[in-house]
Formats: structure tokens, sequence, C-alpha cells
């Protein structure tokens, strides 16, 4: 993974370089719940303040997330519309990917064939 | 069913697919390392592909097209970044031009192949596909690789389930 990452990162549009960061994508997974602001999330990384603060910013110029005002409080909530897309896509890929597997395991099938009947001809010999 | 799991990580939009084959490592790898097999299962039977460049080392291209019922023919490269065989497969591409030539206005996804042992005659295969975006996702759903897929499906179960039960009773090798 983390190979795939470096090799492609020159291409990725901006919500998937906003996701290719791990401090980032646990950022996101925090804050499906939408309880904690900058500074609660900021306690779960071994980083500073402003580090993390640097992180939420990306994500937030990706559309990731969004900061929302509750009372007196701003959590950060993650907008779930995108990684929904990304999912309905990931579901859609997966059955490509099934049928392909179907179809190569067709052709495995047929090439034993072949091949039983190649050997069933010589030991008729 | 081969297919034995399923990992979908929409935040990284990473798509892990693993199957399990009786077939040996070889036959598995012939599947990808063979064009005239690998176009036997790429496209589905209504969007058939075609590959017209296959070289499988490391720094080779891969070129194939896809034939639709219409007589349209989207195309698409691969990158060759990695080999090993008959283990290891890295693969980084996306949309072609009819020329062949990459379509640099098109995103770039990966595609991670790895072929194991689990057991004498018994292999794994496992896929990871890595997506730069949902754009990108959706342009290569887009290549003709959803018409067909069903019915296909329900066809090579039938085909195999026969093919499998009748090689099993006699007790021949698969």
């Amino acid at each position: 993974m983390v190979v795939i990452v470096q090799i492609a990162k020159a291409d990725f549009d901006p919500v998937f370089a906003a996701l290719a960061d791990h401090t980032r994508r646990d950022i996101v997974r925090r804050a499906i719940s939408a309880e904690e602001g900058v500074l609660e999330l900021a306690s779960h990384y071994p980083m500073s303040f402003a580090a993390v603060q640097k992180h939420v910013a990306v994500l937030e110029r990706a559309g990731l997330i969004t900061k929302q005002r509750i009372g007196r409080r701003k959590v950060v909530r993650t907008n779930p519309e995108a990684l929904l897309v990304a999912r309905r896509l990931l579901d859609q890929y997966e059955e490509l990917w099934r049928a392909r597997i179907d179809r190569m395991n067709e052709l495995i099938a047929e090439t034993a064939g072949a091949i039983d009947t190649v050997e069933t001809k010589e030991s008729k010999r | 069913m081969t297919v034995t799991a399923v990992r979908k990580a929409p935040q990284r939009l990473t798509l892990t697919v693993e199957a399990e084959f009786d077939a040996s490592v070889e036959r598995i790898w012939q599947l990808w390392a063979d064009p005239r097999k690998l176009e036997r299962w790429w496209g589905p039977p209504t969007y058939p592909a075609t590959f017209t460049k296959h070289d499988l080392a490391p720094g080779g291209r891969i070129e194939y097209h896809m034939t639709g019922p219409a007589g349209d023919q989207p195309h698409g490269y691969w990158d060759v970044l990695e080999v090993e065989p008959p283990r290891r497969i890295l693969l980084r591409g996306g949309i072609a031009n009819a020329d062949g030539t990459p379509n640099t206005d098109t995103p770039i996804s990966t595609i991670r192949v790895g072929i194991e042992e689990i057991a004498r005659g018994r292999t794994r295969m496992s896929i990871e596909n890595v997506f730069p975006s949902t754009e990108a996702m959706e342009q290569v759903l887009a290549m003709g690789t959803e018409e067909g897929q069903s019915q296909a499906v329900s066809q090579i179960d039938a085909i195999l389930a026969e093919e499998t039960s009748s090689a099993r009773s006699r007790g021949e090798p698969l």
C-alpha cells in the first residue's frame, strides 16, 4: 500500500491525496461521530496541536470534513457523501473482479480438460 | 465459490479480492502472463478484450482494447512496474487513446497481484486495486465492464460446476 501511494502520488486528486496519510485517515474515521473539536482530536496523536490543525485543514480543503458549530463548540464532522460514493463504486468493482475470477475458473477447468484429453490419448497408445 | 475474501477501504479507495483455485501456481500465473489467456477473462463476453501488446517485464507495457456490441472500442494500458514470476505483478495504468498512448487527462490506478501456493495443487491469488479518485473508478467501470456481467457469472458457474464434478468423478486432476 505504501509503495503504491508513493508511486501514484503525483496523480492523486485532492481527496485521495488527503486520504493518503495515516493520521488524516484516522481523523476521518473519528470525525464520523462528529463529537470532537480540533483540540480533542489532537489529544489522540503524538504530535503538536498545530500539526493536527494542518491535517484538519487539508481534509477540509478536500471536502472530506467540515467544522460544525454545536452551541459554543465547534466539532469536526466527516462528510459521508464522499465516502459513500467511493463505497458504491467499490461494490461495483467487487462484482467486476468476481466476474473475472469466475472466468479465470472456467479457463482453468477448460485447460485441465485439454490436458486430460492429451493424457488420455497418450495412455491409450 | 472461489472468492474467499473481499476487503474494501473507501477511505483509501482500495479494493482487495482474494480467490483460491484448484490449480498450480504456474497455471494461475499463466492467466496473467499469456495474453491469449488474459483476454479470455479480462472483459465480459459482451465486451471481449484484445491485447495488442503484452511485455510483462519491469518497465514493459501492456496495451489492450475492448470491443463492445455496437463496435465501440475503448482502449486501456498498463505500465509494468514490478514482476516476479510466478508470484507477483505490480501494474499501473488507465485509459488510452486509440493509438495506444496513455490518455494523460484521465486518472491512473494500480493493480497488485500476488500468487501463492497454499497446498499442493491449490493456489491463492490476491488482487489489490487502488484508485486515485472516484472519477477514476467511474471511468474504468464505464469501459464496458458492467454489461453482460451477471449473465457471464451465471453461465460460467453452471459450466464450472459441471466440469468440476465430472472431472472429480473421473478422479482426474483439475
